[in-house]
């Protein structure tokens, strides 16, 4: 499997204050599944900003699709956020668009003839469930019917790697299951997933995928296994 | 396909109460301008119109007590002005014209032959003789030494300057709404990002270029701008028709040269298609400027 993230000594401070990630350094294999965990304040958000390219370190080196996105010009950022969907805890769904419109952002944005659009998008919203909501607004979503839609926004694209933050936090445990079933069938897809959360019961219910986890914003890695990542099985 | 598209793309950015106060905005500023506009634009053909008529123009004045001998000097100063190259017409001014001229301060005593009244001679001059003015006033001194050569132009310079200062007070209050524009767009642009700071957010990590984002602000100023500019140059307009009626009934040389002709008409109509252009720059500058300051 081909590595399509590489960090390298990354470290991350805001303003003048701590580094809120120091000397983090790991691997991510194409079509890997991984889980970021640890406490609160760890650091878990600030590594998924720089992998969805929101933040640059302020030291180390990150390797990105084979590319180094520190030294990376702005200008050529948007191609490489392309290749990546993004789930947030809180969704972020744009409030005045239907469902249907949130999950055809990304086709928009990337320039694709309304024509091609719809098929895509019912096919999506069929498959997270939604078919019956497509005209709905946000607000009258529910949490889980929210996240659905935030999913199908971040996959439509077929992105190369999904970054989900906490994406079972807000749904209740059947939804959490079916949310799990939809990045497993993702995974199998070959996309690379990467999902911060404190759920164990999220954690174990995937045996294949690989832990990371983040302590006093550094990667708990005594083994070093984590910039050669074997899977769990295998340890 | 493309006007769906572009409703599509427009929808992203949610319409909300600042758009309708840009609206409003664009409408008072394109009205002041056109009304400025058309004070300048009148102005300046006024200044036209008055410059058609004195250019060329001047009046001689034979100052004789000897009516005899003054006659004389009129006659002698008609038949040598006459002859000099860019002297069109020469004729002197009716007594009778002159005695009316007067009758405010002498009543009908300005009829009487007897009164030592200066005698006027008017001079056209053909199109650019101007320079010929100083061989006239040779002429004319060498026949009457005492006699005065007046430009009408000279007389008028004050009036002639006013309008000119009028018409460059336009322009410049012209200007200086253009300059707003660009102000306010540019305030609004940064407001407007602001406002709509989590949408982008999204469209950003979705992978939205710089471009692409300006592109949304720019053609919603810029319609905001074409509507409200349209409001406001009707309004603008109808105003400025409304004068031009008032300024025809008045009859004055100076304001029957004030009416605008059919080319300043299209220019005040076209007045919003610059604002408009002016407040899609401005708002491609102020985001562009602002997204730069992000990652």
């Amino acid at each position: 499997m081909a590595n399509i993230v590489q960090f390298e000594n990354v470290g991350l401070r805001y303003g003048t204050g701590a580094e809120t990630l120091s000397d983090v350094s790991f691997t991510l294999a194409s079509s890997g599944f991984y889980f970021v965990t640890g406490n609160s304040g760890a650091g878990k958000t600030s590594l998924l900003r720089l992998l969805y390219l929101s933040q640059r370190p302020t030291r180390g080196v990150i390797h990105m699709f084979g590319e180094d996105v520190v030294t990376l010009p702005r200008k050529r950022l948007p191609g490489f956020r392309r290749r990546i969907g993004v789930v947030f805890q809180d969704f972020r769904l744009v409030p005045h668009l239907s469902a249907y419109d949130n999950v055809a952002l990304p086709l928009r944005v990337a320039g694709m003839p309304e024509v091609d659009i719809d098929e895509p998008v019912r096919e999506m919203l069929a498959w997270v469930g939604l078919m019956d909501r497509a005209d709905a607004l946000p607000a009258t979503l529910s949490g889980g019917e929210q996240q659905r839609v935030a999913i199908a926004r971040a996959v439509i694209n077929r992105p190369d790697m999904l970054v989900a933050d906490e994406p079972t936090g807000n749904v209740d445990p059947v939804m959490a299951e079916r949310l799990l079933h939809l990045f497993e069938a993702l995974h199998r897809l070959g996309t690379t997933l990467v999902v911060a959360t404190h759920d164990i019961a999220l954690i174990n219910s995937v045996p294949s995928a690989h832990i990371m986890r983040i302590e006093g914003g550094r990667l708990d890695d005594p083994s070093g296994a984590l910039r050669h990542p074997p899977k769990r099985d295998e340890l | 396909m493309t006007r769906v598209k572009a409703r599509r793309i427009a929808a992203m950015l949610d319409q909300g109460k600042a758009t309708r106060a840009m609206i409003w905005i664009m409408a008072i500023m394109v009205f002041l301008t056109v009304l400025a506009a058309a004070l300048g634009l009148a102005t300046t053909r006024a200044t036209q119109a008055l410059d058609r008529d004195l250019a060329g123009r001047l009046t001689v004045q034979v100052v004789e007590g000897n009516a005899g001998r003054r006659d004389d000097q009129v006659a002698r100063i008609l038949t040598s002005v006459r002859r000099l190259p860019g002297v069109e017409s020469a004729s002197e001014v009716d007594r009778a014209q002159l005695a009316e001229l007067v009758r405010p301060w002498l009543g009908d005593a300005g009829l009487d032959p007897e009164l030592p009244m200066p005698a006027m001679i008017d001079v056209d001059l053909a199109d650019g003789a101007d320079s010929r003015v100083a061989s006239i006033e040779l002429v004319v001194r060498g026949i009457a030494p005492g006699a005065r050569v007046d430009r009408h132009v000279a007389w008028l310079a004050p009036v002639r300057d006013f309008l000119a200062l009028l018409t460059l007070l336009a322009g410049g209050v012209v200007l200086l709404m253009l300059v707003a524009t660009g102000a306010v767009v540019l305030l609004s642009a940064k407001s407007g990002l602001d406002t709509h700071r989590d949408t982008i957010d999204v469209l950003h990590m979705l992978g939205s270029t710089d471009p692409q984002l300006s592109r949304l602000f720019q053609r919603r100023v810029g319609a905001d701008t074409l509507l409200g500019g349209a409001i406001g140059a009707t309004a603008g307009i109808a105003v400025v028709a409304l004068l031009q009626v008032q300024v025809a009934t008045l009859g004055a040389g100076v304001t029957q040269g004030a009416s605008l002709a059919s080319a300043d008409w299209i220019l005040l109509a076209a007045i919003p298609i610059g604002f408009a252009i002016i407040a899609m720059i401005a708002a491609r500058i102020g985001v562009s400027g602002q997204l730069r300051k992000t990652l």
